[in-house]
């Protein structure tokens, strides 16, 4: 019997969410055990669940395994998302390594000072729409085809639509100047995996609250 | 044209020493052009050599590569350091990663502001000697000379790498690890690696305070 993957994790985003959006694209069912208090993860810990103390942690084809990116090239390589040869996988890498960079800057923001915030979001924009949204246009641009890599869906077509989302939650019009990302971005949203994975009702966790941000200071003691 | 990679960076450590270890391990001869000021970083952005204009950027097999782990994920999988299959990989990606979180504390060591300097690596110590170094040395009790599959890989030299800038933190750092002391024994006898080590090689030295202005003006 082919058990479901098993995520550890708060019930927020952080460093999760990819898993969950990689998972689902690929039309794999997973379970969620929610660490909601400081004890849950001291639980996880003494049990030596944790190969170095820390979440994400997904117990998935009998391994424990933890350290995000470890996670994520494992469940693209098992449901060939990853290309189709080191060449493939080089352009792979480059790309989710820059939609990694954006979104965990995003990712900080909750936990910024006021002041610090707003000068990071402005940063953000910046860097969103002169840094990294144009090298993705051009890609599809040079190409032609509907996918990022090898004209085949890939890891990184599934971790830009999550940057492109986010992006959007920051700044509603960020993809103005980009038609191609718009295209792709209506492309990608109506995949069936993703479609159903954007639905509500999902296991797509939304943007932090306030009470949430408390709650995981609390359990990761920062 | 010598068909050698060709490696990107200031003439410092920083986000390439990986990649320096990871070649030289793999006895992989590799090229080296050093950004000195602003300007040399600004023509690499201009002339569309630097994808998201960062490096570390390794010009290889007729691809600019540039992303730390992309680099060193190609290198690992070319020159056969990284595992025979997908589970094997998985091991040695969960062992690279938690050493590159551990590296990366050590490396933001340098830059962090005077006051909070001392406490900062003390907590990056602390990591070493009760987070990570414990895991590689309860994996050795495998009783193998590597880490995964009975055979050299990337978390080997990575783990090597990790050692060595602990230790010229805190040169007793291993007192309590037996199997990492054989280990790095043993791994720094590899020919590659100890040609590595020895000086006049291209691997390159700490940080010093002194360089770090000049390191910034490239950058800022």
């Amino acid at each position: 019997m082919a058990e479901k993957p098993k995520l550890h994790y708060t019930r927020g985003r952080g460093k999760m969410e990819s898993i969950r959006w990689l998972l689902a694209a690929a039309g794999v069912e997973f379970e969620e055990e929610f660490i909601e208090k400081k004890e849950d993860l001291e639980k996880l810990r003494n049990d030596g669940s944790l190969l170095f103390q820390q979440v994400p942690m997904v117990e998935i084809d009998g391994m424990k395994m933890v350290q995000t990116r470890a996670i994520l090239c494992y469940i693209a390589g098992k449901y060939n998302l990853y290309g189709k040869d080191l060449k493939e996988r080089a352009w792979i890498d480059m790309y989710v390594e820059g939609t990694t960079d954006l979104m965990g800057m995003i990712m900080a923001l909750p936990f910024q000072a006021a002041d610090v915030k707003e000068k990071n979001i402005a940063l953000i924009t910046e860097r969103a729409t002169t840094r990294y949204f144009p090298v993705y246009e051009k890609a599809l641009k040079d190409h032609g085809q509907d996918y990022l890599v090898g004209n085949k869906l890939s890891w990184a077509d599934i971790h830009l639509l999550e940057a492109i989302l986010m992006t959007e939650e920051l700044k509603s019009d960020i993809l103005s100047a980009f038609p191609l990302l718009q295209a792709f971005k209506g492309r990608m949203s109506n995949v069936p995996t993703i479609k159903k994975f954007l639905q509500p009702g999902s296991q797509r966790k939304p943007p932090l609250d306030e009470k949430s941000i408390a709650n995981v200071r609390k359990i990761f003691s920062f | 044209m010598s068909g050698k990679p060709v490696l990107h960076y200031p003439n410092t450590r920083g986000r390439m020493e990986s990649v320096r270890w990871l070649l030289a391990a793999a006895g992989v001869e590799f090229e080296e052009k050093f950004l000195e000021k602003k300007e040399d970083l600004q023509k690499l952005q201009s002339d569309g050599f630097l994808l998201f204009q960062q490096v570390p950027m390794v010009e290889i097999d007729g691809m600019k590569l540039v992303q730390t782990r992309a680099i060193l994920n190609y290198i690992a999988g070319k020159y056969n350091l990284y595992g025979k299959d997908v589970k094997e990989r998985a091991l040695i990606d969960m062992y690279v990663e938690g050493m590159a979180d551990l590296y990366e504390l050590i490396m933001m060591n340098v830059v962090q502001p005077a006051d909070k300097k001392e406490e900062h690596l003390a907590n990056a110590l602390d990591k070493a000697t009760n987070r990570y170094f414990p895991v590689f040395e309860k994996i050795l009790n495998h009783g193998h000379d590597f880490l995964v599959g009975n055979k050299l890989s990337r978390a080997d030299v990575s783990l090597l790498e990790t050692i060595l800038v602990v230790e010229e933190r805190k040169p007793d750092a291993l007192a309590k690890f037996p199997l990492l002391q054989s280990f790095k024994a043993r791994i720094s006898n590899i020919p590659n690696i100890k040609k590595f080590l020895q000086p006049g090689s291209q691997r390159k030295p700490p940080l010093q305070e002194k360089d770090i202005p000049s390191l910034m003006a490239i950058f800022h």
